[in-house]
């Protein structure tokens, strides 16, 4: 579904990616982990083409297009969906409001109708319940006045109602307590399938005995210097990133 | 909006400016119409009969004597009129605003234009091509569009059957709706009583000027405990032709009544004339209300500013009885420099007075608007929501002023004034004026700033909206307590006036 390789990209004189290398097949689930600045989040800002992050090398196939070549509504468009780190308010745009334009100009996109209100309503109520999400945050301003836990939730509820092929999970489980990490991670697991996959960002293995992964990347100075099964989390969790580090500056020098 | 006014089929469209008063009717079927109206001369007096010319250039009191003359007034309106010829004279132009007035050349403006539009342009190709791209995306037809831009047309056609539906439907009622020519004529105890006696013919040196030369404008009367039946606008006060850049309207609601008026036209109007001087003066007695909506989309000028309409409107209403309730809404989009403050005498107890407002500026254009909420009688409420929006080199200033008097026990005010930037070379200023005399009012002002924010735009891009459709839904949602407003389909249009207002504002 989607194959990165050899990405480098750089946000205004400094080099972030320095050549990633990821393949991501459908039915997947990948845990991206690395310590502060090593560009997890610039991974996901790159690879849903955020300005200001200039790619300077390599190619990002999604579903055989070339990803990069596209603008970032219709990288969205085809498929790609990032839960925002830090989910943006935007004051009077009624969350509701808000997911129909999105969801009709997806369906645009791929030459189908607008969804029709009562069938969209529909959706609505059905995803609102498989994510556990609160009925009354759905027709408030989208995102104004939420807190972080309820953020992250519409976050996930908008991943629902979009049911896009590829989802990036960027840091979702920071700020969360426990309560909040587990209806989110239960949204997250009901909706893994077949057909979709997700990249899940975290700091933290907490994350990961809810949302169990098929592969652990670690990334570590714009490089994913480490690959592994699921297991490969426990280890960074019991002995910290140090010891990763270290073979990246042998190897460097 | 009134109820249905022309057979199904048929696509409706109205202007209601100050300046060119119309209604056309794009029928699908349109043939037979068409011929109906375009050679059809006005039946029911709506237009003053006049010979066709124009007064010279320039101001003096030959020509309030020519404009009286030709309107066949009686002597107490042209007294009135050398009265504020006099007091236009005395008054220097004010110099507190925000940004740089224009030297207006008084003397250099015809009076009294001859009632038939002019063209302006020969054809299409003569008007500014960011115009007429703006009337393609609001979807007005070409036939439309160069009455708008001031092409000469072959046929102006207007219904005059709708107007007389709504004219027998409005006098079943004892509704007075018509040309101020008009009723001055027919009602001249109301016009001597109402004319002036809110926005005084010496007010300000603009409102001196419009008592001076006025031609023409609109009046509504709503008899006591009548509840006008549907929204009345110009628009079916059918007047093809301008009424020039001196417009004048008198709304009296008598007690216990109701009406809301909308002004203005969602597409995009040009004029000649460069400097607009309007007056509009609302009456409400006793548990009367009044609610006036203006649209207000002129020209705005090409990219730099060139050719934009100065628009110095002096706007007051005033709640003469108690419980009685005045409501100002306005979008603002257009004109080169916009300079109003719609405001309200709340003199009746318990009366209560609003003000909602966009204003949008891009481009070079000037907004130095806001409103006055004058607290007079006891328990007296005012509210103020404005909000700005500018983009480009825009520079867009709130100004408001809240009084209240000595009498005014326990009077409140609630305002909310913010600001939306987009870009980094647009200007927003609040210029908040506080005066109360009374220690028992309570006085409430908020502000704030924010920007659009490529994080924003970003969001709205990665859930598949473009940036186009994301400036709109955001400029929108910014809005939408004013837009909520405005009568339905108003508001549907603004909506979408904002949208294509602000198109290629961002990156």
């Amino acid at each position: 579904m989607l194959s990165i390789k050899n990405l480098q990209a750089k946000v205004e004189d400094k080099q972030i990616l320095k050549g990633i290398n990821l393949q991501v097949n459908a039915g997947e689930v990948h845990a991206i982990m690395g310590p502060n600045g090593s560009g997890k989040s610039s991974l996901a800002s790159v690879l849903t083409g955020r300005e200001n992050f200039e790619v300077t090398g390599g190619e990002v196939l999604f579903d055989g297009k070339d990803l990069l070549e596209f603008s970032p509504e219709n990288r969205a468009r085809e498929g790609l969906f990032l839960a925002f780190q830090y989910p943006i308010e935007i004051p009077g745009v009624s969350n509701i409001n808000f997911l129909r334009t999105a969801l009709n100009e997806i369906r645009a996109y791929h030459n189908e109708p607008p969804l029709e209100a009562k069938e969209f309503l529909r959706l609505t109520r059905e995803k609102q319940k498989l994510v556990e999400f609160d009925a009354k945050l759905t027709n408030r301003s989208l995102n104004e006045g939420f807190s972080g836990g309820e953020k992250k939730r519409n976050e996930i509820f908008q991943l629902a109602m979009l049911n896009p092929k590829l989802s990036i999970l960027d840091e979702t489980d920071s700020g969360l307590d426990i309560d909040a990490l587990r209806i989110v991670s239960n949204g997250v697991n009901k909706l893994r399938s077949e057909k979709n996959a997700f990249i899940v960002i975290t700091h933290y293995q907490r994350l990961l005995e809810y949302i169990v992964p098929d592969f652990v990347h670690v990334l570590y100075d714009g490089r994913i210097v480490k690959s592994g099964a699921k297991e490969l989390a426990l280890e960074l969790e019991e002995k910290g990133y140090d010891w990763i580090k270290e073979p990246v500056t042998t190897a460097s020098v | 909006m009134p109820a249905e006014p022309v057979a199904a089929g048929k696509v409706f469209r109205y202007s209601f400016g100050s300046l060119g008063q119309y209604i056309i009717i794009m029928a699908n079927n349109s043939a037979d119409i068409l011929e109906e109206y375009s050679d059809k001369e006005y039946e029911f007096g709506f237009v003053t009969d006049i010979e066709m010319d124009i007064a010279p250039r320039g101001l003096n009191e030959d020509t309030i004597h020519f404009i009286s003359t030709k309107k066949k007034e009686p002597q107490w309106l042209l007294d009135w009129r050398l009265k504020a010829y006099q007091s236009f004279l005395k008054q220097p132009e004010p110099h507190w605003q925000n940004f740089e007035l224009p030297k207006i050349d008084f003397q250099d403006i015809s009076y009294y234009a001859a009632p038939k539009s002019r063209a302006k342009y020969k054809d299409m190709n003569e008007v500014d091509p960011e115009l007429i791209a703006t009337f393609e995306k609001l979807g007005i037809p070409l036939s439309e569009q160069k009455i708008l831009a001031g092409v000469a047309v072959d046929a102006v056609f207007d219904s005059v059957s709708v107007a007389t539906t709504f004219k027998e439907t409005l006098k079943e009622q004892g509704i007075i709706f018509s040309s101020i020519s008009e009723a001055v004529k027919e009602h001249p105890e109301l016009i001597q009583k109402y004319l002036g006696s809110v926005v005084p013919h010496s007010d300000n040196i603009y409102a001196a000027l419009n008592a001076a030369v006025f031609s023409d404008g609109s009046f509504v009367y709503i008899p006591k405990g009548v509840r006008c039946p549907m929204e009345l606008s110009t628009y079916f006060r059918i007047n093809s032709e301008n009424t020039g850049q001196f417009e004048r309207t008198l709304i009296i609601a008598d007690e216990g009544s109701y009406v809301s008026y909308l002004e203005g036209c969602t597409a995009p109007k040009r004029d000649e004339n460069q400097m607009h001087a309007a007056v509009v003066e609302l009456v409400a007695l006793e548990n009367a209300e009044i609610k006036y909506s203006t649209v207000q989309n002129w020209y705005p000028g090409d990219k730099e500013g060139k050719g934009g309409i100065y628009n110095f409107v002096t706007k007051r209403g005033v709640c003469r009885g108690a419980h009685a309730k005045i409501s100002w809404t306005q979008v603002e989009t257009g004109s080169a420099i916009t300079w109003k403050y719609p405001s309200v005498i709340l003199q009746g107890d318990y009366s209560s007075g609003e003000f909602y407002s966009v204003a949008v500026t891009k481009n070079k254009q000037i907004a130095d608007t806001g409103t006055k909420m004058y607290h007079i009688g006891k328990g007296t409420k005012s509210r103020i929501i404005s909000k700005g929006i500018s983009a480009g080199e825009g520079q867009n200033s709130y100004r408001g002023l809240v009084q209240v008097g000595s009498k005014a026990e326990n009077a409140r005010n609630f305002t909310q004034c913010d600001s939306l930037l987009i870009g980094d070379r647009c200007g927003a200023h609040t210029f908040p004026y506080i005066e109360s005399k009374n220690k028992s009012a309570t006085i409430e002002h908020e502000a704030t700033t924010s920007k659009i924010g490529e994080d924003q735009i970003f969001y709205l891009n990665q859930r598949g909206i473009d940036t186009e459709k994301a400036v709109a839904l955001i400029v929108n949602g910014y809005a939408k307590e004013v837009l909520n407003q405005l009568p339905m389909e108003f508001a549907v249009e603004a909506q979408k006036l904002l949208s294509i207002t602000l198109e290629g504002s961002v990156g």
